[in-house]
């Protein structure tokens, strides 16, 4: 049986109060928000915080605010909540399909944005018990020296295993940071770095309070992704694409987001600047897929082949873009989810 | 490591308010178990990956696993034991045990109260919404047919209930 570690327990119930906490704790503390991540994190001793600061007393961080002109949604929104709400359309489908598709029906109910942005990197040889760690003298993301992955590489290769994130970047989200001393403002592209342990720039004593989104008058988005089976599973490669089109359907702004394939999910920069001034075509598809494709680059630190996984990502991505000029990909998508999906 | 209980929550468990002193580490399913002795709400993987101690927490369908007791002051829980009223079974109950629904039974509790809160939501769920909304419960025995089958079973005797009165 896997109890979890003692902490101590605190609850505030203003953002103020909440970092206060953690600049005074410092990085002993964690927000808990849903817990989905942390807690079996801390029963496999993976993350030992000396103390657990619940955001779940913090009315501000469940208000969300949706429209035309632009959005503004609490960290605390639940995975649910979002998925089912159906201003979460036109615009945002991809992070509504993304928060639909992460885990279970329950731990939906319980995970939060913010903690869905935040969560921590994935490896075959660091989510494991404490004794299966032991029993291999650890890695190199805790307790350990060596990065079983890439025993010659001096960098953690975890994988960026978030939702959410790839599916906001595409919609060029923002994050609100806030710490005692004020407040930052950072675009998600510029959220993440390409290093395992320290995946996020998110500092010790910032709390993630809300994501903003400008207006996505005229956009149309879409996300995918590969697991095994059509639920519980992380990604192990997934794609999120946005664009503007035009009223003859050209391409007037594009992004393509690449995500579980590095330690931080890919903006494929080359691919989406392809796309701009031409229509969805079957041959430019084809092009922006075999572009975007090229800058995946998965290790053996997952579930399923990674060259097999480096393989489908041009057609994850062309999944997308038919999606997005309009297709009827009902029947793609219930070969990886398995049930019919109101999204 | 059996801490001291040095925790105390009020909450409603099954319709009843309870008061339960324990250990602050312990997250809502061990509560249950351990400290109320219900132990309807089974305990699976522990870790968020099979569904079997799903519970309602404020008639939403959780895993207390991964719920911290500290967090249920003043919530309303809702387990497999709180099914039943007036000493008849819930219509889910009837029709899990008479179209076989159950066969280890370990994950049964978790499914139950899963799809009571499907039914509660969505009187009428089609069988790809009950399929979605059990997609978060492993069960090893029965290949789910019967179970989907169940949840239709009893989503008809529920809708001829409320007709007759």
């Amino acid at each position: 049986m896997m109890r979890l570690p003692l902490f101590e327990f605190r609850a505030p119930q203003t953002v103020l109060e909440a970092v206060r906490i953690l600049d005074g704790e410092g990085p002993k503390a964690m927000p808990l928000a849903g817990g989905t991540d942390l807690l079996p994190n801390m029963k496999r001793r993976q993350q030992v915080p000396k103390a657990l600061m619940s955001l779940n007393h913090i009315p501000e961080l469940h208000q969300k605010t949706l429209s035309d002109s632009g959005s503004r949604l609490g960290a605390c929104l639940t995975l649910s909540e979002i998925a089912a709400d159906a201003g979460f359309r036109n615009g945002m489908t991809a992070l509504a399909q993304a928060a639909s598709f992460v885990a279970t029906p329950q731990i939906r109910n319980m995970a939060t944005l913010g903690g869905n942005l935040c969560l921590d990197t994935r490896c075959n040889y660091y989510d494991q018990n404490y004794e299966w760690r032991k029993a291999i003298g650890f890695c190199l993301k805790k307790d350990g020296d060596t990065c079983w992955v890439a025993p010659s590489s001096s960098k953690c290769m975890a994988v960026s295993s978030t939702d959410t994130a790839p599916a906001l970047m595409a919609l060029g989200a923002r994050v609100r940071l806030v710490s005692r001393l004020g407040e930052r403002e950072v675009p998600l592209t510029e959220l993440y770095q390409n290093d395992g342990i320290h995946y996020i720039k998110r500092r010790p004593n910032e709390l993630l309070t809300e994501v903003l989104l400008d207006s996505l008058r005229g956009w149309k988005s879409a996300y995918w992704k590969l697991r095994r089976r059509g639920s519980f599973d992380f990604p192990v490669l997934s794609v999120a694409a946005a664009a503007k089109l035009s009223g003859t359907g050209v391409v007037e702004a594009a992004r393509i987001v690449v995500g579980s394939v590095a330690c931080l999910p890919l903006v494929a920069r080359e691919a989406s600047e392809l796309l701009v001034g031409r229509p969805l075509n079957q041959g430019t598809i084809a092009e922006a897929a075999a572009l975007a494709a090229r800058i995946a680059k998965p290790l053996d630190n997952t579930d399923f082949d990674m060259t097999w996984r480096k393989r489908v990502t041009a057609e994850f991505v062309t999944y997308a873009l038919r999606e997005l000029r309009g297709e009827d990909m009902r029947g793609e998508r219930l070969l990886l989810t398995r049930h019919s999906s109101s999204l | 490591m059996e801490a001291e209980r040095t925790a105390q929550i009020r909450f409603t468990l099954n319709g009843e308010e309870v008061d339960v002193f324990f250990a602050p580490y312990k997250t809502l399913l061990e509560v249950l178990r351990e400290d109320l002795g219900h132990t309807g709400t089974k305990h699976g993987c522990e870790l968020g990956e099979c569904g079997a101690c799903a519970v309602l927490l404020d008639g939403k369908p959780v895993l207390s696993c991964l719920v911290l007791a500290l967090e249920c002051s003043g919530r309303e829980v809702l387990t497999v034991e709180g099914l039943s009223a007036d000493g008849r079974l819930h219509p889910l109950q009837d029709a899990f045990a008479d179209l076989g629904a159950a066969q280890c039974g370990y994950c049964t509790p978790g499914i139950l109260v899963t799809a009571k809160a499907l039914l509660d939501a969505n009187p009428h769920p089609t069988r790809d919404q009950i399929r979605e909304a059990l997609s978060g419960n492993l069960c090893r025995c029965t290949g789910y047919l019967q179970i989907f089958e169940a949840v239709e079973a009893a989503m008809i005797k529920i809708a001829e209930k409320k007709t007759e009165a």
